[in-house]
């Protein structure tokens, strides 16, 4: 545990002192939201229909961001190899810098949540309550499979740029379920009015933890 | 020997299905002579099922044991996963554009297959951008897993997104006369015995692809 939580701290750690990423991904998260507004018109019957899918594709794609940064970090200067060097088990590894990026991802995504609640004038507590554990559920499945494949991404001739043809389809569930459910969170529904997609979203969640945390070890070892 | 049973084998069975397929197999009374494209697309879609399959068993093999040859055996049968299962994409739309009026819906088989195609396009152009072999073979086996594993999980999350929706299965859900039967089960016999034709054949030319790389080494 104690191994986990240094992983997490030194992300930490790196991030509070350079803030780039934060920065970065949550302009991108606005600027989409922008961009869709344009798309759209500024149509309000389009907006309140597509608002829970602009939120997960902003979601996502800031997300992407911060997640094809987190291994090419440690791929700088070499930092991969002193942390492989440790004697711990891989999956322990895997657990610290998912860890670490579930909560640059999840502050992001719930920063994102509070603009779209300021910009589309949604009511404050009932919309942002029910959307924290969406959100967390959605960040840890959407990180687990994601944390994985950046670190195999980043080896590869292309890269960052692979990072999200790997990672968009095996996500679907998640965003299938989690715009569900933000759906019906954002018409002013409870969150079990959708209770099977709670459910998969939960799944997804447990399943790709474990298979994640297990196949690590065999994308980290000699890059 | 065995290379050249197979060979004929399949050489007979695709013309035996062929026959059983256009000539063999009554004319469905409802959608007509374009039922008769559902014998290959079952038979290709049969082959791509089983490909997939032994994609996701070599590949927890090669994590397994870490040797070569599970490593070529998913990466042959991936290759032909996908060729069968564009195939399949084909036939399906031939079929669907007269029968339901459109090349193409978002039902959930149909949504699954799709992103099936797509994950497996997908591990092909990992283990084109991988780098060295031993990379490569790790990456892709792991991809190969958690694809695998997905897929259930996407076929339930289309569903959800849908609602429920009738699933289309066998020709236009009308009843199968025996014939029918006997000309699908043919088709899917030849299909296999082709894919195991071309999956042994492709081995072989990734084996030899081993060789002369070893030789150029030696060589050097």
């Amino acid at each position: 545990m104690n191994k986990i939580w240094a992983i997490v701290k030194k992300d930490i750690i790196t991030e509070l002192r350079t803030k780039e990423l934060f920065t970065s991904m949550l302009l991108f998260a606005l600027l989409i939201i922008v961009v869709f507004n344009f798309a759209f018109g500024f149509s309000v019957e389009i907006l309140s229909v597509a608002a829970p899918a602009m939120l997960w594709i902003a979601f996502t794609f800031s997300g992407i961001l911060g997640l094809s940064r987190s291994f090419a970090l440690e791929k700088e200067g070499n930092a991969i190899i002193g942390m492989l060097l440790t004697p711990t088990d891989r999956s322990l590894i895997y657990a610290g810098k998912m860890i670490s990026n579930t909560i640059f991802v999840f502050i992001v995504g719930i920063l994102t949540v509070l603009m779209f609640i300021l910009f589309f004038n949604y009511s404050f507590l009932a919309t942002l309550l029910p959307l924290i554990p969406i959100m967390l559920l959605g960040t840890i499945g959407f990180v687990s499979v994601g944390t994985l494949f950046s670190a195999m991404a980043i080896n590869t001739k292309l890269r960052e740029v692979l990072l999200p043809i790997l990672l968009f389809p095996i996500i679907i569930p998640v965003i299938v379920s989690a715009v569900k459910l933000s759906g019906e969170v954002l018409d002013g529904n409870s969150v079990f009015a959708a209770s099977s997609s709670l459910k998969l979203l939960a799944s997804f969640d447990i399943i790709f933890v474990t298979a994640c945390a297990v196949t690590f070890e065999y994308v980290i070892d000699e890059s | 020997m065995i290379r050249r049973i197979l060979f004929i084998l399949t050489f007979v069975g695709i013309i035996a299905s062929i026959y059983a397929a256009f000539i063999y197999a009554p004319t469905e009374p409802q959608m007509g002579h374009i039922q008769r494209i559902f014998y290959f697309h079952m038979g290709t879609v049969w082959v791509a099922t089983v490909a997939f399959i032994i994609v996701f068993i070599a590949s927890i093999m090669y994590l397994w044991k870490g040797t070569r040859k599970w490593d070529i055996l998913a990466y042959c049968s991936a290759e032909l996963g996908v060729l069968f299962l564009t195939l399949t994409i084909i036939t399906g739309s031939v079929w669907a554009k007269p029968i339901w009026g459109t090349w193409w819906t978002w039902d959930p088989q149909l949504t699954t297959t799709f992103i099936l195609w797509i994950l497996y396009i997908v591990y092909l152009v990992l283990r084109s951008s991988a780098g060295n072999d031993t990379k490569k073979a790790k990456y892709a086996a792991v991809f190969a897993i958690i694809a695998f594993i997905d897929l259930p999980l996407v076929y339930l999350s289309v569903r959800v997104m849908r609602g429920i929706s009738p699933v289309v299965f066998g020709p236009g859900g009308g009843g199968i006369t025996p014939e029918m039967m006997n000309a699908l089960l043919i088709n899917m016999a030849s299909c296999s015995f082709l894919f195991i034709l071309l999956l042994l054949e492709r081995i072989d030319l990734e084996r030899m692809k081993d060789t002369i790389a070893r030789l150029k080494l030696s060589e050097n």
